[in-house]
């Protein structure tokens, strides 16, 4: 029988980070995934990036993984979402050439060393003393290893629904994973089903474009802060919107949408309802927005964007044509919706491993997620921790405090959640310091140290940090002196003149004075400096107060959140806690005691006696 | 595993009449006395020594004096917490304390939470590992005190108006955030005018629920004392002589005060109200039968009980009767109309220490300091639940509520300056973690829930 040190199962978004990661590490890794032909897809928009989703690529990017550089090589369009707000919210979204992407992430996979990509369908996990040994899977192999890392997106008892058609698939077009659920049920990790769904998608040749709003997108941005790619594509894509007669259409329908009709009643993503769902729950609207967005440079594919549905077919086709732009428009794929199995991610630990058995790591949609960005972040982590495990390493666990990743896996583990997850920039406590542009300055040393960023990199990083020190002590240690020419100064840059000498530290407080100003008319004599140590200096300055409280707030959280927890305790048994505290640790049962005091129900009376009952040794 | 940020808390020890002790345990717990207080000797209190005490006063911002107070000092590690502790032992009531701790709160402490000081002990080591099974229960106990304490002191109209503020800053937040979050969606979303409209108006109520708790803090703070007795033993007569007005209506006919009468008196600081009942007998009188029935609820209702016993008279079964109903409660009890001969023998009386009934006359004004010596007594020295608890818990509310406003101050501040969303949210969202504090309450996805729920959301 063959022996891998790893095996991961599932090639989307998390499997391929999950894989990548750990066989760089040097584990030698096998990527198991049910048709090769389908690597890295993206079922529903092929768009990476936006408000939330964006911040977190920039981490993974920082941190060595591999979603950001594809990115840049295969994007159709680029933007900027939130330009005219702070720095922390403004993020990047790209449309992908779907197709690019997949074959780029395929061979970029395929030439990694220790990596094999085989195509199987794993229907047991075997399991030796708690531990993983193994998987079999339905074409007759079976595979020992180490450790085993489950991305199984949808695919797991994949259910899809379009009207009251109904039948087992993993996507549309491809096999679902039967067996696979019942064999982790058996050892012990429990699932539960959520639903998603995806818009039907037409034949770009029959779009009448003029009737909509052209989307350009903006040139030279990117994802990554390593590779400079050369790719300058930006095609457009257009906005239009639902009208009286679409809504019509779906509120007499109604009946025939699978949420009405009863065939779905599992929990989908309250931020990508269909438009049946949209359409019954606000009536007052007139108009729903509807992006129209091409998905690849080989194809006349567009996808409608706002136009999620799994009515029949006749409907989907009567609701799609009542839209200006798409009376003649010819679907070609049609929306449907999918169910599938998810594990409830309160069985993991920080690192994704399963609390009860050992080297066994999930990540992605079966966590109950949503999103690339979410299943690829999650990816990195579990495969990191396999990896790290195996060569008697310490754990990768990125806190709250310190990044967007960090938010992503504590809710998991935290929160009582009720549909898909999705990163938003609000979930964030620290939101003004978790910065897409500074994830580098946050998380890069923690890529190196693992492993997965080159020295040349991480000294790049340095470097930066290095720089903004140096600019920020110039900038305070240089004071502009009163003056005619000092006023003309100010008067030409529209803001008030100076009456004592001020730093130029405090100039660059002025809302209207930017740091480029301040090197344009006052730093004269200083060498160029790279634009974008001058963007972290003038945000660190600018922002001051908003950071510094933030900051104290972080002090909080480090006290409680070193303090772990056993994961052998009864809480019923804890005497002191309340019984609703009790419930819920024990449901929960957090690692550590900063998690727990993040769980709804346990007061700050209830972490005092798990400290007193942790110092004195009873728990 | 000790945070040591510096706690505060009013620690009234048992049977020291009229002397409060605020406790302070940190690291900066010397720094800060240095700044509000300043001895006699003219010593900064980080030159004593440990386990020294001085004598000087305390005072405010602006250097007027608020009390003289005797401070000692224990530096850690030789402390009950292992900190840096300081005990300013004050006199001049429970007025001054709620300045005097005010002002610390001002310097950077924080109020602690219930139970931290024997948490703080425990976890630096100071009781032993054995004890962690009292200490657990010391917090839970002081926990669930607290919080009835809170939920008691919190009115319904104040319980309401905080609920509604809490409601109009997570729907700000949500206007806010979706902007933010959901900027590709085609929302319409509240201007900004509006919000700071909106803001503004939660400016003015926290502002003005501030105001209210420092008023009804006064009135809540108050100890209810329920003078009973059986009708003419001179109820009536005590009250007036010791709030100095004729407020109940005295006569010589038995069952003048039909209903409950109330006068607050200041007792060094310490409000007290006062209760003359309607005396306790038999009745076939309607009205007076009413009035006795209120005033067996005041009974129920007081903190303490002054009972009356009526020298002139035989003591009888309604004595008997009133003797009965107050056993174990906090009581005083007072023999009056000692100028007339004596008639009732108390020593045939099952009271437990007789020597403590107090000899008065309302009439000639015999032994009403002793009253009111007794009253202080209990109600400052050995009731720890009346005050420690009471008026921090208080204290809490209003401390967040501050807290808060100067959140909402900035939030305004924030917009004014042109900064976008999440900074404004910034300031929001502290506030409202402040004040979902005073109602127990976590934050978590209401905000999202909020979004969700009013939001048409989904490209
Ligand atoms: N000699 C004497 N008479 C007193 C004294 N205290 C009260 N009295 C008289 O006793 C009578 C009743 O006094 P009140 O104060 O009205 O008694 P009360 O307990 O309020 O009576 P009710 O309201 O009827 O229950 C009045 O005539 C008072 O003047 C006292 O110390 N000595
Ligand atoms: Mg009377």
């Amino acid at each position: 029988m063959k022996k891998f040190d790893l095996i991961v199962v599932g090639a989307g978004h998390a499997g391929c980070e999950a894989a990548l990661s750990a066989a760089r590490l040097g584990l030698k890794t096998l990527l198991l995934t049910i048709n090769l032909e389908k690597i890295a897809l993206m079922p529903c928009n092929p768009s990476i990036g936006g408000v939330g989703k964006s911040q977190l690529i920039a981490e993974l990017d920082a941190l060595g993984g591999e979603m950001s550089k594809i990115a840049d090589e295969t994007f159709i369009q680029m933007k900027t979402l939130n330009m005219s707000k702070g720095p922390a919210v403004q993020s990047k979204r790209a449309q992908i050439d779907k197709k690019e992407y997949e074959i780029l992430m395929k061979k970029i996979i395929t030439y990694t060393k220790n990596l094999i990509l085989r195509q199987g369908t794993v229907k047991k996990v075997l399991i030796n003393d708690s531990k993983v040994s193994g998987i079999e899977t339905e074409e007759g192999s079976s595979f020992l290893c180490q450790s085993l890392v489950i991305t199984t997106g949808t695919f797991l008892r994949g259910r899809i629904i379009i009207g009251d058609k109904e039948y087992a698939a993993g996507r549309m077009g491809e096999y679902p994973s039967a067996r696979l659920t019942a064999s982790l049920n058996e050892i012990g990790i429990k699932t539960d089903r959520y639903q998603t769904a995806t818009p039907p998608r037409v034949d770009k040749r029959t779009i009448d474009f003029s009737k909509m709003k052209e989307q350009p997108g903006e040139n030279d941005i990117y994802f990554s802060f390593w590779k400079k790619s050369k790719n300058k594509s930006n095609i457009s894509s257009f906005l239009t919107y639902t009208n009286k007669k679409t809504h019509e259409v779906i509120a007499s329908n109604i009946s025939k949408s699978p949420i009405k009709s009863g065939i779905i009643n599992t929990h989908g993503p309250r931020h990508c309802p269909s438009i049946d769902r949209k359409v019954i729950n606000f009536p007052e609207k007139v108009r729903h927005p509807v992006f129209v967005e091409p998905e690849g440079r080989n194809t006349n594919e567009a996808y409608l964007q706002g136009l999620t549905t799994s009515m029949p077919i006749e409907f989907q086709k009567m609701i799609v044509n009542s839209v200006a732009g798409l009376e003649n428009a010819r679907i070609i794929r049609p929306g449907y919706a999918v169910e599938y199995d998810y594990i409830y991610p309160n069985q993991l630990n920080l690192t994704l491993e399963s609390k009860n058995i050992e080297n066994l790591y999930f990540a992605g949609q079966i966590n109950g997620t949503s999103g690339y960005e979410e299943a690829a972040v999650q990816g990195f982590v579990a495969g990191v921790n396999a990896a790290l495990k195996l060569l008697k390493k310490p754990p990768f666990m990125l806190k709250r405090e310190e990044s967007y990743i960090g938010v992503l896996i504590d809710d998991l583990l935290t929160k009582e959640l009720v549909e898909p997850y999705r990163m938003y920039t609000s979930r964030a406590e620290q939101r003004l310091l978790l910065r897409a542009d500074n994830a580098d300055i946050r998380l890069a040393k923690y890529g190196h140290s693992i492993g997965l960023l080159s020295h040349r990199e991480y000294k790049k990083v340095l470097n930066k940090i290095k720089s903004i020190e140096n600019i920020t002590n110039l900038l305070k240690s240089k004071f502009v002196k009163p003056g005619e020419e000092a006023g003309k100064i100010f008067n030409y840059l529209g803001s008030s003149d100076i009456e004592a000498p001020v730093k130029l530290y405090d100039l660059l407080k002025r809302p209207e004075i930017k740091i480029i100003d301040i090197m344009q008319y006052f730093l004269l004599n200083e060498n160029k400096i790279d634009s974008e140590v001058l963007k972290q200096a003038e945000i660190n300055i600018k922002y001051e107060g908003y950071i510094l409280k933030q900051l104290e707030e972080n002090k909080k959280y480090s006290t409680i959140e070193g303090i772990s927890l056993p994961s052998e305790i009864d809480y019923h048994n804890v005497s002191g806690l309340t019984f609703s505290a009790q419930e819920k640790l024990n449901y929960f049962k957090p690692e550590t005691l900063g998690q727990a005091s993040r769980i709804a129900g346990v007061s700050p009376a209830d972490i005092s006696i798990l400290m007193i009952n942790l110092k004195s040794r009873k728990i | 595993m000790s945070e040591n940020d510096t706690i505060v808390a009013l620690a009234t020890k048992a049977g020291n009449s009229a002397i409060n002790i605020i406790k302070l345990s940190g690291n900066k717990s010397i720094e800060i006395t240095d700044k509000i207080f300043k001895s006699a000797n003219k010593k900064k209190i980080s030159k004593l020594n440990t386990y020294n005490i001085v004598y000087g006063k305390v005072y405010d911002d602006k250097n007027e004096v608020i009390d003289e107070a005797i401070v000692s000092v224990m530096k850690g590690p030789k402390s009950y917490t292992r900190e840096d502790v300081v005990e300013i032992n004050c006199h001049g009531g429970i007025a001054s304390v709620n300045k005097i701790i005010d002002i610390i709160l001002q310097k950077g402490a924080r109020l602690a939470e219930p139970g931290e000081f024997t948490k703080r002990a425990f976890l630096n080591g100071r009781i032993d590992l054995s004890q962690a099974e009292a200490v657990i229960e010391i917090i839970n106990a002081k926990n669930i005190t607290s919080l009835k304490i809170a939920a008691n002191n919190l009115t319904g109209n104040s319980r309401k108006a905080i609920k509604n503020i809490r409601e109009q800053i997570v729907n700000i937040i949500s206007e806010l955030e979706v902007k933010i979050d959901f900027i590709e969606e085609d929302l319409e979303t509240m201007p900004i005018k509006k919000i700071i409209k909106e803001i503004q108006s939660i400016e003015k109520k926290i502002i003005e629920l501030i105001d209210n708790e420092k008023k009804s803090e006064i009135i809540k703070e108050g100890i209810k004392i329920a003078i009973v007795g059986k009708p003419n033993v001179g109820k009536s007569s005590l009250l007036n002589i010791m709030t100095g007005k004729e407020k109940s209506i005295v006569t010589h006919i038995p069952g003048t005060t039909r209903d409950v009468v109330e006068e607050t008196l200041n007792l060094d600081g310490v409000p007290v109200i006062f209760k003359d009942t309607a005396g306790i007998r038999t009745s076939k009188n309607i009205i007076e039968q009413l009035g006795v029935k209120k005033s067996r609820e005041e009974i129920e209702n007081a903190d303490i009980i002054i009972l009356i016993l009526d020298n002139s008279k035989k003591i009888s079964d309604e004595d008997r009767e009133l003797l009965k109903i107050t056993d174990g409660m906090k009581r005083i009890i007072l023999l009056n109309k000692i100028d007339l001969k004596n008639k009732a023998d108390i020593e045939k009386l099952d009271i437990d220490n007789l020597k403590r009934v107090i000899k008065i006359s309302a009439k000639e004004k015999i032994g009403i300091n002793k009253v009111i010596k007794e009253i202080k007594k209990i109600a400052l020295g050995e009731d720890e639940f009346l005050y420690e608890e009471k008026v921090i818990v208080n204290k809490r509310q209003r401390v967040l509520l501050e807290n808060a406003l100067v959140d909402i101050e900035n939030a305004i501040k924030t917009i004014k300056m042109n900064y976008s969303e999440e900074f404004i949210i910034t300031d929001l969202k502290s506030a409202n973690s402040k004040i979902a504090e005073i109602t127990g309450e976590k934050t978590g996805e209401e905000i999202l829930n909020k979004i969700f729920s009013k939001f048409c959301i989904g490209k």
